[in-house]
């Protein structure tokens, strides 16, 4: 499948990329993350501490375990600093 | 009901008199603004989001609030983009029937907009820039809801 994905914040800068489109076959955000993280060092060092990386599949929240069934877009960022 | 995401400043006087609340069903109106805060080591604060999420994220977290509490209405507003020193970057107004449910779900608003609305802050200082991390005690604020 095609996903489209998203970086925000220090994820953004230290991956050098806003979005991209990736073909995927991986079932969930975590087998999306294992895969990206073997492309080169700047993903690898991006996903390095997934206790700092959230994550939303079409816009909404959700966590690593989850299926990307369905999924178009996620976004990979830090916890939110809204207010 | 509205939740405006904008760059520009906003003015509380004018956001309020869109407030439901002021022809008699409403015995409370509470207010809150959200400041850029620091020394004159900053530069300016940039807040980045995410604009497919940020309104259905805001929405979601006004909706709850209304139904908890029962609200006349609710006027979020909040900004992004690069702001300087004192400056607003956000805005919430409540009216309600009674003060205390508008006290508490301005607190409940509050409390999630600081982790659940999809916003990231950079303090870009004279000697560096850092993003903002968010506060563990933010996180645990939502357990008490």
């Amino acid at each position: 499948m095609t996903l489209k994905i998203l970086y925000f914040a220090w994820l953004r800068e230290r991956i050098g990329e806003p979005s991209e489109q990736v073909e995927t076959n991986a079932s969930t955000v975590s087998d999306l993350i294992a895969e990206l993280r073997l492309r080169d060092e700047r993903y690898d060092f991006a996903f390095s501490d997934l206790s700092s990386v959230r994550v939303a599949i079409n816009q909404t929240l959700s966590d690593f375990d989850a299926t990307l069934d369905g999924a178009s877009e996620v976004a990979f960022f830090p916890p939110m600093t809204g207010g | 009901m509205a939740v405006i995401v904008q760059e520009k400043d906003f003015d509380l006087a004018a956001e309020l008199k869109k407030l439901a609340g002021f022809e008699g069903t409403a015995g409370a109106v509470i207010s809150f603004i959200g400041l850029v805060r620091g020394d004159a080591s900053l530069l300016a604060l940039e807040l980045e989001h995410y604009p497919a999420m940020t309104t259905k994220a805001l929405e979601e977290i006004e909706q709850m609030a209304r139904t908890k509490w029962g609200l006349v209405d609710v006027r979020i507003v909040h900004r992004f983009g690069r702001l300087q020193l004192g400056e607003q970057i956000m805005m919430v107004a409540v009216s309600a029937p009674h003060r205390r449910s508008a006290f508490e779900a301005m607190d409940y608003i509050m409390d999630f907009l600081k982790s659940r609305a999809p916003f990231w802050k950079k303090e870009h200082g004279i000697n560096n820039n850092i993003w903002v991390t968010a506060n563990l005690d933010d996180e645990e604020a939502l357990t008490r809801w």
